[in-house]
């Protein structure tokens, strides 16, 4: 008891054997049946219990994210786990969290809809935007991050960028490759270092 | 207009640091930079709906149960409560639970350690909190293994535990430890907790809990971020 609070219960590293409990086939996809997001390669026969995932399709325009990531000496996770939490087309918030395990060259892909703008803080509308939490070994904590994407309105004046110093705020921005396609790639130390949040 | 909820920060003195030099692994994956504090929006004060027990399947809560044998070693039963700081219980988070099994050995294609596998024992499981933020599973007692931290380096004993919580800001992923085991000391990642809240991972021996006959109760009772001080309209 802490001012008359029960204390926290601390966070401890998921370790790199997570992949046959968290998971599970369908995970990376918000918006329909594809399997992905899953490693039941890295589990015996018989013991991959996970059970696909089956989703209402949510509102909005479809998009593909994908990225990698990478430690402080650039080298790829193979043993990361990436959440997302995000609103749906129209900014209203009901089940969309995915689930994306790396793959061996630190690869993730999510399907999904791009996010309908929601108020921040005083008011100020912010920018469309996806929630991220990294897992991994060796980290003792889940890294949070924000996914932005290029070209959306309200970039500018969003009161969450405004937080971040000018020179990294691109690091938050996900850059689009081709319609409805974004590359969002974490780099979790050194040059280039992704923006992490104190959630 | 917004009504947004914000939770308490996590408390530094409870978690540990993102690097920490006696966990090898924590050296190229910290980062280097000052995080930068995320005010509370919608986006982090929600989560899915009944703590994600929904979206992410059936409850699986007994681990000694989900193959045709049942698995070697000390039958156990793990029970406690989900609260918040305040002492509120947390109901209808999911806890997805994994461990290695009963030798020390995982079901994953990583853990190349020469244990035997168990083939009576995923060690994975998953319940949800009642009304009053109870839970229980059932499971064996997972064994100590080595690792490549350090020279001679053992995990102690333990079982992750994953929860979802109320919101995207009261994620928590753990490890719950048992009372009295003597590597909890030597281990590098229990370490790396501040030892004030080390002993918050560590499960006591309950005997109103222990099923006569059947299974060693532990009580683990677990303590998620509460609301900040009421919020005010603007």
């Amino acid at each position: 008891m802490a001012g008359g609070r029960l204390g926290q219960t601390p966070w401890q590293t998921v370790g790199p054997f997570f992949h046959y409990a968290l998971p599970a086939p369908g995970g990376a996809d918000l918006v329909g049946q594809a399997d992905i997001g899953a490693r039941a390669d890295l589990t015996p026969a018989g013991h991959f219990l996970l059970t696909p995932l089956s989703r209402e399709t949510p509102v909005g325009d479809v998009i593909e994210v994908e990225g990698r990531i990478v430690d402080g000496a650039g080298a790829p996770l193979p043993d990361a786990l990436v959440e997302i939490w995000q609103a749906d087309g129209e900014g209203a918030f009901g089940d969309l969290f995915g689930r994306c395990a790396t793959a061996d060259d630190g690869g993730y892909a999510f399907r999904t809809v791009l996010p309908g703008r929601v108020a921040g803080p005083g008011n100020a509308l912010q920018a469309a935007h996806i929630d991220v939490g990294v897992l991994g070994r060796g980290l003792l904590r889940r890294l949070v991050t924000r996914i932005y994407f290029e070209g959306e309105p309200g970039l500018d004046e969003d009161p969450v960028l405004a937080l971040v110093p000018d020179e990294r705020r691109d690091t938050l921005v996900a850059r689009r490759t081709a319609p409805g396609r974004y590359r969002f790639d974490i780099v979790l130390q050194g040059a280039g270092e992704t923006v992490f949040f104190d959630c | 207009m917004t009504f947004t909820e914000e939770y308490r920060r996590e408390d530094e003195a409870a978690h540990p640091p993102h690097f920490s030099e006696a966990y090898a692994s924590t050296a190229l994956r910290s980062p280097r930079q000052p995080l930068v504090r995320l005010p509370h929006t919608l986006t982090e004060a929600s989560g899915p709906a009944q703590g994600g027990g929904r979206l992410l399947g059936p409850a699986m809560a007994d681990l000694t149960r989900q193959h045709r044998g049942e698995p070697v070693g000390q039958r156990i039963v793990v029970a406690g409560r989900v609260l918040d700081e305040d002492g509120r219980p947390v109901p209808d988070t999911l806890i997805e639970i994994w461990q290695a099994n009963a030798a020390g050995r995982y079901i994953h294609a990583r853990d190349q350690w020469n244990a035997p596998i168990d083939p009576n024992f995923t060690g994975m499981g998953r319940v949800v909190t009642d009304e009053a933020g109870r839970y229980g599973f059932t499971s064996v007692r997972p064994g100590a293994y080595p690792w490549g931290n350090h020279h001679n380096a053992w995990r102690p004993a333990h079982i992750h535990l994953s929860l979802l919580g109320p919101a995207f800001a009261t994620r928590l992923v753990t490890q719950m430890y048992f009372d009295g085991d003597p590597l909890i000391a030597l281990d590098p990642i229990a370490q790396a907790v501040p030892a004030g809240a080390r002993d918050r991972l560590v499960a006591r021996f309950d005997l109103s809990l222990t099923e006569p006959s059947h299974a060693l109760g532990y009580a683990f009772d677990i303590v998620l971020r509460g609301r900040a001080a009421t919020p005010m309209e603007p």
